[in-house]
């Protein structure tokens, strides 16, 4: 079976060592997570995984079903790209020098659509919400100008699908 | 003074008294219904000792020698009796010591409830006295940890550690409790956990699953059961055994599933595996329809994945979602409790008796008996042999010993040749392979059911990885039956080394002490015996006795365990010889 790129979506509690048990059912199989980001979801008090990682199908199908059934897990999904809506964000920290000498720069963030979180004495700070290709293509442009410091956040993503998880977790509870 | 006072929570009003947190987790253990404990004191859990020392009379506690023991015996205990096995350690050293026995707990589906000290709170982190992240290290091992850093969590945490150790497929719970919640005083009641949100351990039956199911096994021509410790999870021996007899089909067990149907049913057709009977291993390969009951297709069983069974439709039943599909394609799944799934499926099962199919395996047994099996119960060579041993129980128990089996040769001689009539009778480490569970799994065992015989047949490589927990059996006069198949050589991986590795016996000749000295030393009757001619008379004294009993059998050094299915090799390639 050929490797393929998964988004995995988990709604769970929002509880002290449960990232643990999740990261250690990708550790077990020696899979690296690509991304990870945690947040809150469309429910109160649930959270949120999203995680990336690169895999067979088989394999991605048995994860979802060993992360499911972790106690504090209410659900575990997977998705193609093609099944989803996703982003990725990143801030670019770059020197202000360049913004006021180099025109291509004002370029770069127009093009890109890029924002300017905040402008300092000594230096400006882009940010870029987007697929991985488009935020790798303005590092690219903005690289031969000197980069001081560039973060990338984890994938984000909705899913085209509805979840369910309220209707999930009355049926829960009526068992 | 335990003050009563009324607390309002919502609409309800409670009563609750006023005591320490090491306190509540007495009264939660008891209210959990629970008399028994296994552990070993330290100072972190010194305030929860210090209340054993108050309700010794209603909470027994058995200090086992080392706190792997502990978990053993909680894990014998709770195999049993069905009831969740506890145990109780200090923090750190304590604490890891428990590791093996709840990853053994965790891959055997055994309920237990671990509970740890910890440093105190405003310690944690700080690399203090004693201090280990138990719950980080036993993350993997368990079915669901906690710590508790709050003396008024204790009830809720505790009443979810057992209902989430004996809901759905059982498995172990650690509970970490820092010392300075053991101190705290609160406000404490009881409820026992009737749910958690976001965890579902009762599947409803899909009856349409159970329909195809029904479908695929009527029209079923060559059909094969092989069942699994689900069946006694589940309770579902009666109506496993009704499946059989109605459908007619052969049916094979897995090490851990064996008593649950007994041994001299006429539809029963041995075990299945690695060191396997050869009928049940083979057909497999033929059978047109596999209808795997509680289990999990664990490698042991499958063999190579990518010739098990190919032509056959695989029908699982199982509770556990993540086991469907993970080994092997299934064509109907029926997720459920055992029971509840056979119930659901016996009505729509047509009557059937197999008989031509039924031949075939009492034809191959025949072979299997006549290589392999006769010589090993039946030898006639000089030396004993493990098999004519168990075959001795067997008669002199008449079936019906609980056997406890360490993990080696002597464990498949035992899983092959021991016999059982009831269920809830062989205990042995099966998925993780633990050196060492037997000797302390035996004292859990008896202690949860004083009534039957427990006999523990163990290695003397196993033997002497637990070996101190024969002063448990001294001091509580806990009357088990000791076996050591002595060898003198780690015996299972002198047959791989013989077979595999072209006889290079890289560390597994053993050295032994005098076994016989050693039990002695602990006041425990012992006997060795080398001679065939004083075997019977021998286990029959033994079995006879009221208190415990050491006997050690001088075996044959170079036997190898046959049937074997090489790792990697098909079912239907097992290997008589």
């Amino acid at each position: 079976m050929k490797n393929n790129w998964y988004t995995i979506s988990v709604y769970s509690e929002n509880n002290v060592g449960l990232l643990n048990r999740i990261s250690g059912i990708f550790l077990k199989r020696h899979i690296n997570i690509e991304a990870l980001n945690v947040s809150k979801s469309e429910i109160n008090s649930v959270s949120k995984f999203t995680i990336v990682v690169h895999t067979t199908e088989q394999w991605v199908i048995n994860i979802v079903g060993q992360i499911e059934k972790q106690i504090e897990v209410i659900k575990a999904f997977y998705h193609n790209d093609d099944d989803i809506i996703y982003q990725e964000s990143a801030l670019f920290k770059i020197k202000s020098d360049l913004l006021f000498d180099e025109r291509e720069i004002q370029n770069i963030i127009k093009e890109n659509n890029s924002q300017i979180v905040t402008v300092a004495r000594d230096f400006f700070v882009l940010s870029k919400s987007g697929k991985r290709e488009e935020i790798n293509k303005m590092h690219e442009q903005l690289e031969p100008y000197g980069i001081m410091q560039f973060v990338r956040s984890g994938r984000i993503a909705v899913s085209k699908a509805e979840m369910r998880i309220s209707s999930l977790l009355e049926e829960f509870q009526h068992n | 003074m335990e003050t009563v006072k009324e607390k309002k929570t919502g609409s309800k009003t409670k009563k609750t008294i006023k005591i320490s947190g090491a306190e509540a987790i007495i009264h939660c253990l008891l209210a959990e219904g629970v008399d028994l404990i296994y552990g070993y004191p330290g100072g972190a859990i010194m305030p929860v000792y210090d209340e054993l020392y108050k309700f010794q009379d209603k909470l027994t506690h058995i200090l086992t020698r080392h706190e792997q023991g502990a978990t053993h015996a909680a894990q014998g205990y709770a195999r049993v009796s069905g009831k969740v096995g506890v145990a109780l350690a200090t923090s750190g050293p304590g604490a890891t010591n428990l590791v093996t026995g709840l990853a053994d707990a965790q891959i055997d589906s055994t309920p237990m409830v671990c509970i740890t000290g910890q440093v105190p709170r405003h310690l944690l982190g700080t690399d203090a006295f004693q201090e280990t992240d138990i719950v980080g290290i036993s993350t993997p091992v368990t079915k669901w940890n906690y710590q508790v850093t709050r003396a008024e969590e204790i009830p809720e945490i505790l009443a979810k550690a057992f209902y989430i150790a004996r809901s759905g497929r059982p498995g172990p719970v650690l509970v970490d409790i820092t010392k300075d919640a053991q101190f705290q005083e609160f406000d404490f009641s009881y409820e026992a956990c009737v749910g958690v949100r976001s965890y579902n351990p009762f599947p409803k039956i899909d009856t349409a699953k159970v329909e195809a199911a029904a479908a695929l096994i009527n029209s079923a021509k060559k059909p094969l059961i092989v069942f699994g410790q689900g069946v006694i999870l589940g309770e579902a021996e009666a109506q496993l055994k009704a499946l059989i007899e109605k459908a007619g089909i052969p049916s094979a067990w897995t090490i851990l599933g064996v008593a649950a149907l007994n041994s001299d049913h006429p539809l029963n057709v041995g075990m299945v595996g690695m060191h396997g009977n050869y009928a049940p291993n083979v057909l497999t390969n033929e059978c047109d329809v596999l209808i795997a009951i509680g289990m999990r297709f664990d490698d042991r069983v499958t063999g190579n994945l990518d010739s098990y069974a190919k032509q056959a439709k695989i029908i699982h039943f199982d509770i556990d979602p993540a086991e469907i599909n993970k080994n092997v394609q299934t064509d109907v799944a029926v997720l459920g409790n055992a029971k509840d799934s056979l119930e659901a499926l016996l009505p729509f099962i047509k009557e059937n008796e197999h008989k031509a199919w039924h031949t075939v395996f009492k034809e191959m047994y025949q072979v299997e008996f006549d290589t392999v099996i006769e010589k090993d119960i039946r030898p006639t060579k000089e030396r004993l042999t493990m098999g004519e041993v168990i075959e001795q129980v067997n008669l002199a128990s008449k079936n019906s010993a609980v056997i406890v089996s360490d993990v080696g040769q002597h464990q498949m001689i035992a899983c092959r040749y021991a016999k059982f009539n009831q269920t809830k009778s062989n205990i042995t480490s099966g998925g993780l392979g633990t050196m060492g569970f037997a000797l302390p799994a035996a004292i859990g065992a008896k202690m949860g059911a004083m009534d039957r015989e427990v006999v523990a047949i163990i290695g003397d490589g196993g033997y002497q990885m637990t070996i101190q927990e024969l002063g448990v059996i001294f001091q509580h006069k806990v009357p088990v039956k000791i076996i050591v198949l002595n060898n003198d050589h780690l015996g299972m991986v002198r047959q791989w080394q013989e077979l595999f590795f072209e006889k290079r016996y890289a560390s597994t000749v053993m050295v032994n002490p005098d076994f016989v000295k050693i039990a002695e030393g602990y006041h425990i009757k012992s006997k060795r015996v080398s001679e065939r001619s004083e075997l019977k008379s021998t286990i029959e004294e033994m079995l006879a006795s009221k208190e415990p009993y050491f006997l050690e059998v001088k075996v044959e050094q170079e036997d190898n365990v046959f049937p074997m299915i090489p790792s990697g090799a098909s079912v239907s390639d097992v290997r008589l010889k």
